[in-house]
C-alpha cells in the first residue's frame, strides 16, 4: 500500500508541490535564519577564534567581553609565567585605533598587537605577502574584508600605507580572518608596534595568552592561573562562549532572530500542516474507502506517516539546499563573509522539519483514525 | 417479474441453523442472518433507534434488493452487515460466524477477505489508473503488485474495460467509472458483495447496464449481492426485495422466478 500513498501523494500535482514548498520555506528560514544568528554570534568572538594557538585567556577578573578592556601590567603577565603547568604565556594587544589611509578617508579598525617574539595569535591563513613581513618596521597586515573597507575595490597592492595615531603603518600582508561583529577592518602587528599606534596609557596588554606544558589540561591550567593571580581566566572555547553569552544577554539579536526563527517554524508548520491537512480531508472519503475495504489503522497510519516522510525529506532537502545556496552565491560578499550553514544547523533545521511533519501528520491522522468506514456510505 | 411474499421472512428462517457453516432455509443457502438487530445512534435525550429489531436473512447466489425511502435505516442496516458499524443490540450471522466473534482486526480482515463494496460515488482513488483502483483490494490483502495488477486487468476486462485500463477516474464516464468500481469490488472474490446506490448517479441507460453486468459478473454460486436503490427502474433485477420503513422491514417479496 505504500505504492498507493505515494501515488495518491504525488496524484495533484499543485498540492503536492504546496505541501513540499510549505516545508521547504519553512526550512529555509529556519535553518538561514539561524545560520546568520549563529554567523553573528561568531563574529562577536572573532579574535578568540581566530588564536588558535593559545589555549588559555587571561584577562582582568570585571572583564565582560573581548572589547570592553581593563589592561593588564606587566607584572601580571609574569606572575602568568611563574604558575607551575605553564608552557609560555606571553602577550596579546587589542584596541580599537583609527586608521587614515592616503585619500585622507579613514576607519575604525581593530587593532592587534601580537607577541614581537612569538608572534603567537598571528593570523592562520595568508592571501599575500608573508607572516614573516610582520618583523619588518612599521609592518601592518590587513583582514582581506579589511583591505576592501579601507582601499575599496581596488587591487590588493602590497607596500601601501596608513596612518595611526600619527604614525606610518606599512601594509606588508594580506590574511584571511573571521569577520569582526562591527565590520571593521583588522589590523594585525607587533606588540610594541600596537602600543606606539594608540594613545598611551600607563597599562596597555589587554590580555596574557599562555599555554599549557604537556600532561596539562587547558582547564587545569586556567583554574591554576585564576588561584595564584586572582585574575580572570577562561580557556579558549570557555572564552568564545564568554563572549558570545555577552551579545546574548545584553542585546537584542537573539530575541530578535529567535522570533523570526519561531515565525519561519511556526509559518512552516501552519503551511505543511494546512496544506498536508486539507490534502488529507480532500482525500478522507478515499481513506473511508480503503478502511472499508478492510485497510487497518495501522497501515492507514503508516500510509500517512510515508507521505509525511516524502514531504519532509524533499521539503528539506529544497529548503536546506536554498539555504545552502543563498550562502553560496553571498560567499564573496565582504558584508556577509563568515556566514556559512553549519552541520548543527541543517541538523537542527532537520529536527524542526521532522516536528512539523509530525505535527502535521498528528492532525491529519486524527481525522483519518476517527473516521468511520461506514462514512463511505453517505452520499 | 416480482411476486409479492407476505410471509414475515424471519420467521420462515427461524429454524435457520447457525453454525460454522452457512444455513441452509427453504433449500437456499443462508449467507446472513439478521436477528433482532437493534441500531441506536447517539445518547440520553439525543438517542435515535434507526433500527427496531430487524429480523431478515440474505441468501447467496442472489441479488437482494434492499429499498425504502430515505431515513428508513437501509444505510445503516448494510452498514452492519458489511461490517462497518456493530450494532447496539441482536445477532448477525455471516456466512455461519457470529459477528459478535469478529471484532477489531479479524472484523477489518473480513471485510478485506469476504466483503466487496460499489458505492454511491465509485469512491475510486483519482489518482490511480482504471487497474491500479481495481488491484487495491488485493494490495490491501498483501498481494505483490504485479501479481495483483495482472489479476486486476483480468478482472477490468470482465467487465469490458480492458482498453481503459490505464485511464484515470476522471479520463471516464459515470458509467465506466462505475464499472471500474465493481471489477474492484469483485476483484479478490469476496463471498459478500455490498452496493449501495450504484445507479443513483447514473442515467438510465447506464444504470441499466451496470444492473445487468451485476447481474452477469457478481451473481455468482456461495455470494450474496446485497443492493441498496431507490431506483424502482431497478427493481426488476432483483431475486429478492426487502423494503424498508421506518427502521423497520416492511416486506420481503421474491421475483417471480424464484
Amino acid at each position: 500500500m505504500n505504492w498507493v500513498a505515494w501515488k495518491m501523494l504525488t496524484g495533484d500535482r499543485t498540492k503536492y508541490l504546496g505541501t513540499v514548498f510549505g516545508v521547504a520555506f519553512g526550512v529555509l528560514l529556519i535553518s538561514q535564519q539561524t545560520s546568520i544568528f549563529v554567523g553573528l554570534m561568531r563574529r562577536t568572538a572573532h579574535a578568540a577564534i581566530d588564536v588558535r594557538d593559545a589555549q588559555v585567556w587571561v584577562m582582568d577578573p570585571y572583564q565582560q567581553n573581548a572589547d570592553e578592556i581593563k589592561p593588564l601590567s606587566e607584572t601580571d603577565l609574569n606572575r602568568v609565567r611563574g604558575v607551575e603547568g605553564v608552557e609560555w604565556a606571553v602577550r596579546y594587544f587589542k584596541s580599537l585605533a583609527r586608521a587614515k589611509i592616503e585619500t585622507g578617508s579613514f576607519r575604525q579598525v581593530f587593532l592587534i598587537g601580537l607577541d614581537d617574539h612569538s608572534l603567537i595569535g598571528a593570523p592562520v591563513k595568508m592571501i599575500d605577502g608573508s607572516l614573516a613581513n610582520l618583523r619588518r618596521p612599521d609592518a601592518i597586515i590587513v583582514d582581506k574584508a579589511g583591505y576592501e573597507y579601507l582601499w575599496g575595490q581596488e587591487p590588493i597592492r602590497l607596500g601601501r600605507t596608513l596612518e595611526m595615531n600619527d604614525r606610518r603603518a606599512v601594509l606588508v600582508g594580506i590574511c584571511e580572518a573571521t569577520a569582526p561583529f562591527q565590520t571593521f577592518p583588522i589590523i594585525y602587528t607587533r606588540y610594541s608596534q600596537a602600543i606606539q599606534f594608540v594613545a598611551g596609557e600607563r597599562k596597555v596588554m589587554s590580555f596574557v595568552l599562555a599555554h599549557p606544558q604537556p600532561g596539562v589540561t587547558p582547564k587545569d591550567l586556567s583554574t591554576r592561573i585564576a588561584e595564584r593571580t586572582n585574575l580572570m581566566t577562561k580557556t579558549r572555547t570557555e572564552f568564545i562562549w564568554f563572549i558570545i553569552g555577552y551579545y546574548m544577554r545584553n542585546t537584542g539579536i537573539p530575541v530578535n532572530f529567535g522570533i523570526t526563527i519561531a515565525l519561519g517554524f511556526i509559518v512552516g508548520t501552519a503551511i505543511a500542516g494546512q496544506t498536508f491537512y486539507l490534502f488529507t480531508l480532500e482525500n478522507l472519503k478515499q481513506f473511508g474507502a480503503l478502511k472499508a475495504m478492510g485497510l487497518s489503522d495501522l497501515r492507514l497510519t503508516l500510509m500517512v506517516l510515508l507521505q509525511a516522510t516524502v514531504v519532509g525529506l524533499i521539503g528539506y532537502g529544497l529548503g536546506i539546499g536554498m539555504t545552502a545556496l543563498f550562502f553560496e552565491a553571498t560567499s564573496n560578499v565582504t558584508a556577509l563573509a563568515g556566514f556559512y550553514l553549519p552541520w548543527q544547523v541543517a541538523a537542527g533545521a532537520a529536527v524542526s522539519v521532522s516536528l512539523i511533519i509530525v505535527l502535521a501528520s498528528f492532525l491529519s491522522l486524527r481525522k483519518v483514525l476517527l473516521l468511520e468506514p461506514a462514512v463511505v456510505f453517505r452520499g | 417479474m416480482i411476486a409479492p411474499f407476505h410471509n414475515n421472512d424471519s420467521q420462515v428462517n427461524a429454524s435457520a441453523i447457525v453454525g460454522n457453516t452457512a444455513s441452509l432455509a427453504a433449500g437456499r443457502e443462508v449467507a446472513i442472518a439478521c436477528r433482532g438487530i437493534i441500531k441506536d445512534f447517539g445518547d440520553g435525550n439525543t438517542k435515535v433507534r434507526a433500527l427496531h429489531g430487524i429480523e431478515v436473512d440474505v441468501y447467496a447466489s442472489e441479488l437482494t434488493l434492499l429499498v425504502g425511502p430515505s431515513g428508513c435505516g437501509k444505510t445503516t442496516l448494510i452498514s452492519i452487515i458489511a461490517g462497518l458499524l456493530n450494532p447496539t443490540a441482536g445477532d448477525l450471522d455471516l456466512f455461519g460466524v457470529k459477528q459478535s466473534q469478529l471484532r477489531g482486526p479479524k472484523l477489518v480482515e473480513f471485510r478485506a477477505l469476504s466483503v466487496g463494496f460499489i458505492f454511491q460515488q465509485y469512491n475510486l482513488l483519482p489518482a490511480l489508473t482504471a487497474t491500479e483502483n481495481v488491484a487495491v483490494p488485493l494490495l490491501i490483502q498483501g498481494w505483490k503488485r504485479p501479481a495483483a495488477m495482472k489479476a486486476a486487468l483480468s478482472a477490468l476486462e470482465a467487465v469490458d474495460l480492458g482498453s481503459r485500463a490505464e485511464q484515470r477516474p476522471n479520463q471516464l464516464s459515470g458509467g465506466q467509472q462505475q464499472r471500474v468500481a465493481i471489477a474492484r469490488a469483485l476483484v479478490h472474490q469476496p463471498r459478500l458483495l455490498v452496493c449501495d446506490e450504484p445507479t443513483a448517479a447514473l442515467d438510465a441507460v447506464s444504470g441499466q447496464r451496470v444492473m445487468e453486468l451485476l447481474k452477469k459478473v457478481a451473481v455468482q454460486p456461495g455470494r450474496a449481492v446485497i443492493v441498496v436503490t431507490h431506483d424502482d427502474r431497478v427493481f426488476g433485477y432483483g431475486d429478492r426485495i426487502i423494503s424498508m420503513a421506518d427502521g423497520r422491514i416492511e416486506s420481503v417479496e421474491n421475483s417471480k422466478s424464484k
